[in-house]
């Protein structure tokens, strides 16, 4: 059985703003970042769709610590969105300056960007077709 | 199924990066353990060992046929487990499920971890493996960053204000640095204060520098043996009653539990069902305190507290000695240390020497009869043993 929404799908679609998702032919429910299942359901019977990119902010944080390589990018902010359609995902904010960012932003609404980041990679992270690019992340703004 | 028992334990102080190398704190805690089994090497049937980055750390893969080699115990079968900070607790649940079935009369289990000599920002990037590499991890995520955004989701979900729940994770990590004061296998040896927590530099926020683990050297080791065999060799066999394992998929994908891991509840019930007890039969507990939120969020789901409530038990002393639950009175990894593919089997051996009475007087709890540990790996590979008094 072929993997229904690949990574190198979901990443070239991401890098131009479109959020891909899986709607589950069984249960209704999405699933984002996909996967070979539903979410929810474990199905495997699932259709891809584009997902709305709109969502609120269910908690974050501030990182000072980088990885190896990835000191030019300290500070930044991650987020984890629940979609308007439901699942969570992972994600930078970008509209705001790290250094200001409180338990305020908890519950605010966010969409995704005009321009997602990619992280190129580095001598770690997955090589291959499917990352040649790099590898972009879901970059919120506030709505 | 037959009884289990752990009957020889060892275990190198976990230190700041070590002079020696992987297989060396290997063949060092494992000869340890197989002399205080009164066994010689020749004696163990098989090895299980944790291990997550050896191959960063020393360009070495293949640890576990190196390691079985180095003590001399030629030719057993040798398996290396990887489950990020619950390797080795998987290695001893893996190993008791062989002698308990039957299969092994006596192995060895645990294992060895040199994070420390790979320095910070390499450590954090291979730590960081542990997070899924295509969806999350190119985000920045770390470690730090994980339970960072846990503990705002903690105190947004439970209506602790933030400043509350970081005086209750300061309290955590004050214990800790309290008890491995006097642990002579820890990494450190200060007490420190609540004002020296809020006042460390800001790492993922709201996590500061003393809210975190070190990166760690050192390696445990146990012998298990089945029951007819264990009580041959020791008369202070301590059982393994219960074990519990589970896994997860990525950190959003978790998100109908979060803050809570759901995989640890999942293991935990399998773990106490299997022994036949509550969490309030526990005497001692090792939790995976990798961070000082972390152990508000396991105490929680391990069953010592309500939800939203876990701080309290540092609060109120309860996770002291002569406490309701004492916990990590070994200092836990953020005082004792967390060489990962080592800490699970640590565990297994603190709560051995608890009950035998072989620990620094400062830090001896009395009466222990039942213990738990708790090692929580990655996003969420979770893995909790049962330990009981055999004598």
């Amino acid at each position: 059985m072929s993997y229904r929404l690949t990574f190198k799908e979901f990443n070239n679609a991401l890098k131009k703003d479109k959020l891909l998702g899986l709607k589950c032919h069984d249960c209704g429910q999405f699933t984002c970042p996909p996967k070979m299942a539903c979410q929810e359901c474990s199905s495997t019977n699932l259709d891809i769709v584009e997902l709305s990119g709109t969502g609120k902010i269910v908690t974050f944080t501030v990182s000072y610590v980088a990885s190896e390589g990835r000191e030019t990018e300290v500070p930044y902010t991650i987020v984890m969105v629940e979609l308007d359609e439901g699942p969570w995902i992972m994600g930078n904010l970008t509209n705001i300056d790290p250094n200001k960012v409180t338990m305020e932003i908890i519950g605010k609404r966010v969409k995704l960007g005009p321009r997602s980041k990619v992280f190129p990679g580095d001598a770690y992270s997955i090589g291959g077709k499917e990352a040649e690019t790099g590898l972009a992340r879901p970059t919120f703004v506030f709505a | 199924m037959r009884r289990v028992a752990v009957v020889g334990t060892g275990h190198t102080p976990f230190t700041f990066a070590a002079e020696k190398s992987s297989v060396e704190l290997f063949s060092e805690a494992a000869i340890d353990a197989t002399n205080e089994a009164n066994l010689k090497p020749r004696d163990i049937q098989a090895l299980f060992i944790g291990n997550v980055l050896g191959d960063f750390s020393e360009g070495q893969l293949m640890l576990q046929s190196y390691c079985a080699d180095d003590i001399g115990a030629f030719y057993i079968p040798s398996t290396r487990f990887e489950g990020g900070c619950a390797s080795s607790a998987l290695a001893v649940r893996d190993a008791f499920v062989w002698v308990a079935s039957g299969f092994y009369d006596i192995v060895l289990a645990g294992g060895v971890e040199t994070a420390a000599k790979m320095g910070t920002p390499l450590a954090t990037r291979t730590f960081a493996m542990g997070h899924d590499s295509h969806y999350e991890y190119p985000t920045g995520l770390t470690f730090p960053g994980l339970f960072a955004m846990l503990a705002h989701l903690y105190s947004s979900k439970y209506n602790t204000p933030l400043k509350r729940l970081k005086e209750q994770m300061a309290l955590v990590s004050v214990q800790s640095h309290q008890y491995g004061l006097y642990n002579h296998l820890a990494q450190f040896h200060k007490e420190i204060t609540i004002e020296d927590v809020l006042h460390s530099f800001m790492v993922c926020s709201p996590l500061q520098l003393y809210d975190c683990c070190p990166f760690s050297d050192g390696a445990a080791m146990v012998v298990l043996a089945a029951e007819e065999k264990a009580k041959e060799l020791t008369d202070k066999p301590v059982y393994i009653t219960g074990v519990g394992q589970s896994s997860s998929g990525k950190l959003s994908s978790q998100k109908d539990y979060l803050p809570r891991i759901r995989a640890r509840e999942v293991s935990v019930k399998q773990a106490y069902d299997m022994a036949g007890i509550k969490p309030e039969d526990v005497d001692l507990c090792e939790l995976h305190d990798c961070f000082s939120i972390a152990s508000i969020i396991a105490s929680e789901s391990l069953g010592f507290a309500e939800f939203g409530k876990g701080g309290r038990l540092w609060e109120n002393a309860d996770a002291a000695i002569g406490g309701k639950i004492p916990t990590n009175i070994s200092g836990g990894l953020k005082s004792k240390g967390h060489p990962i593919g080592a800490t699970g089997a640590g565990q297994v051996c603190e709560i051995v020497h608890q009950m035998r009475g072989q620990v620094e007087p400062e830090r001896q709890v009395e009466g222990v009869d039942i213990g738990l540990t708790d090692t929580l790996g990655g996003d969420g590979v979770v893995c909790n043993l049962v330990l009981q008094k055999g004598w």
